[in-house]
């Protein structure tokens, strides 16, 4: 459609170079900030023009917050929580959509109404459970009188433990176990006709074939997209890794890691605060999850608005 | 999904559900049983295990005027940053979606901020906010005091506000900019004809149809501005300067494992359970009328 409205043009193309400045400027700043020596970030005003200290910045970041292993913590959640989030909510959505089963219904809303208890309003007692993953089962095997019988017939106790604190398995399995993929594939297989599954059947195959054969090719696209918006989704976490590791050195991930570079009246004693070298790590960290959409758009877009609850 | 259930294997169903069903168990159904039994129950102080207390926890909860003051300032973020985020989204995509000259360019950079940690995204505005060395540092060598979030409440309040709404943008951007895609370009074209300017048309045509997106952003928004907030107040302020940013998701961490008040932080997460349970409900029975819609 063409029309005629230069006045309006400009207008439109201003709005939205302000609004590229409100996305821009502050990754900008961080950038330039991460250019600068101590003296120069320290003295007003603010500098837009990148200095020539940014390898220096950035090696000393890199060194303060250990980031070498961080990242590749991040990296290891990341990509096991996309992955694993695949592969449970595809299997969970075909037994869900393709199957038919007694309480098929009521295992569909159990699982998906924990898209309402997010995990800031239940932190306390999800930590609780880290501690030992295996309570639940202890407590019903208890209450039942499972566990009485147990030692009754072996005579051993029957004490079950296994703690996630410190672990990969701890930072990765509550970020796996969310609804927001299995959403996102039910919605997808109940979009491909019910005849392709109907012929399928009259052709004599089975359910893992049908799997394997059509399903998987078919969702290739949605795959994508839910592997992106999910590694962005792991690596920008911050309270779940904050609470379930302890050892910081050994576990801790990248993202948490940028509040120990923060310059405050503690950590510098009084001194000049050491912005820039703050600002490089900052830089180092928000640049993986950046790549990722900057290469996966089209599929982090679609990602994005197929699943949200 | 009738029509799909075409498949009987049991076993095979026990096996396919099973990773999922344990999964949300273990870590939704049994934490929040968990907190449902510390919410109503009180450790004794001498040992002996927790007692039952029926809404004690609760009413001591009611009757704490720092727990209000934590509500309202949850309310006041809220609907702040709600607003500051869908508003400028809301422009950016209408003007956006008129696909002018070089379109493409500014929805893929009206996108990344997304990407950002919101952790990375605080320790950004931290330092663009910092009293002696970021934007304001110029302002505040001419008039000292003028803006310090390290002493001001409300300077903390905007700055976290900021911070906040900076990332969530771009993500209202990506489904307002959807929502106006799907509008038929027949009608826009049609009141084209009928002679309406570009203006007209988003105040008559464009906004009128977008309504259903604006109510289930304004809602995720709600939501996520009560849960999501965490990270940012953590990096940020640490609830201060005297509890002036403490809000209620930054409270409940604080009372459950700083001041080891289990039973305290229990009835806070069961109320902001409750909050963000109502707020889906009223989103999930929107999202219905949203099919019907399109």
């Amino acid at each position: 459609m063409i029309e005629r409205t230069p006045v309006l043009n400009l207008v439109t193309h201003l709005i939205l170079l302000f609004g590229l400045a409100v996305a821009f400027v502050p990754m900008w700043l961080v950038f330039t900030a991460s250019s600068l020596t101590i003296q120069e970030i320290n003295a007003p005003p603010i500098s837009f023009i990148p200095g020539d200290q940014l390898l220096v910045n950035l090696t000393a970041a890199w060194q303060r917050a250990e980031l070498g292993t961080k990242l590749l913590n991040s990296l290891i959640v990341a990509l096991a929580v996309a992955t694993g989030k695949i592969l449970i909510a595809s299997l969970t959505a075909f037994a869900l959509v393709y199957f038919r089963f007694p309480a098929r219904m009521l295992i569909f809303w159990m699982i998906f109404a924990t898209l309402m208890l997010p995990l800031e309003v239940r932190i306390v007692p999800t930590y609780a459970v880290a501690a030992n993953a295996l309570a639940p089962l202890q407590a019903i095997l208890d209450v039942s009188g499972l566990s009485a019988l147990w030692a009754y017939v072996t005579g051993v106790n029957l004490v079950m433990e296994w703690n996630l604190l410190n672990s990969y398995t701890g930072l990765i399995l509550p970020l796996v176990a969310t609804a927001t993929g299995t959403f996102l594939f039910r919605q997808f297989y109940m979009t491909i006709p019910p005849e392709i599954v109907e012929a399928a059947r009259m052709d004599g195959v089975g359910p893992l074939r049908f799997l394997r054969d059509m399903l998987i090719p078919l969702s290739r696209t949605n795959m994508a997209a839910l592997f992106t918006i999910m590694f962005i989704y792991a690596w920008n976490q911050y309270l779940w890794p904050l609470l379930i590791t302890t050892d910081r050195k050994g576990y801790g991930t990248a993202v948490m890691e940028l509040k120990r570079l923060i310059p405050t009246a503690s950590t510098t004693g009084g001194g000049t605060p050491e912005w820039n070298v703050a600002m490089a790590g900052c830089l180092i960290v928000m640049l993986p999850p950046l790549v990722i959409v900057a290469l996966m758009q089209r599929y982090f877009v679609r990602g994005l608005i197929a699943a949200d609850k | 999904m009738e029509h799909h259930a075409q498949f009987r294997t049991r076993w095979l169903v026990a096996l396919l559900l099973a990773p999922q069903v344990l999964l949300v168990f273990t870590f939704f159904y049994w934490p929040a049983g968990a907190a449902l039994f510390w919410a109503f129950t009180l450790e004794q102080p001498w040992g002996g295990g927790n007692a039952f207390v029926g809404f004690d926890n609760f009413t001591s909860l009611f009757a704490d005027s720092f727990y209000w003051a934590s509500v309202g300032r949850t309310i006041v973020f809220a609907l702040a940053s709600s607003c500051l985020a869908m508003g400028m989204a809301l422009v950016l995509a209408l003007f956006c979606d008129r696909q002018l000259r070089g379109y493409a360019y500014y929805r893929t950079a009206l996108i990344w901020p997304y990407a950002v940690a919101a952790p990375a995204a605080a320790v950004a505005f931290r330092y663009v906010f910092a009293p002696e060395a970021g934007v304001f540092a110029g302002l505040n060598a001419m008039y000292p005091g003028l803006w310090n979030p390290a002493m001001s409440g409300t300077d903390a309040m905007i700055m976290i506000i900021i911070a906040y709404s900076w990332k969530f943008i771009s993500y209202n951007f990506i489904f307002f900019l959807a929502g106006l895609q799907a509008i038929p370009r027949s009608l826009i074209e049609a009141a084209a004809m009928d002679g309406s300017g570009v203006l007209r048309r988003m105040r008559d045509i464009q906004l009128p149809l977008l309504t259903p997106t604006v109510f289930f952003l304004l809602v995720i928004n709600i939501t996520d501005s009560f849960v999501d907030s965490f990270g940012i107040i953590d990096i940020t302020t640490e609830g201060g300067p005297a509890k002036a940013t403490n809000l209620m998701v930054y409270k409940i961490y604080f009372d459950g494992f700083k001041g080891l008040d289990y039973s305290g932080a229990a009835a806070q997460s069961i109320v902001l359970m409750v909050l963000v349970m109502a707020l889906t409900f009223v989103q999930f029975r929107y999202v219905e009328r949203k099919i019907h819609y399109k």
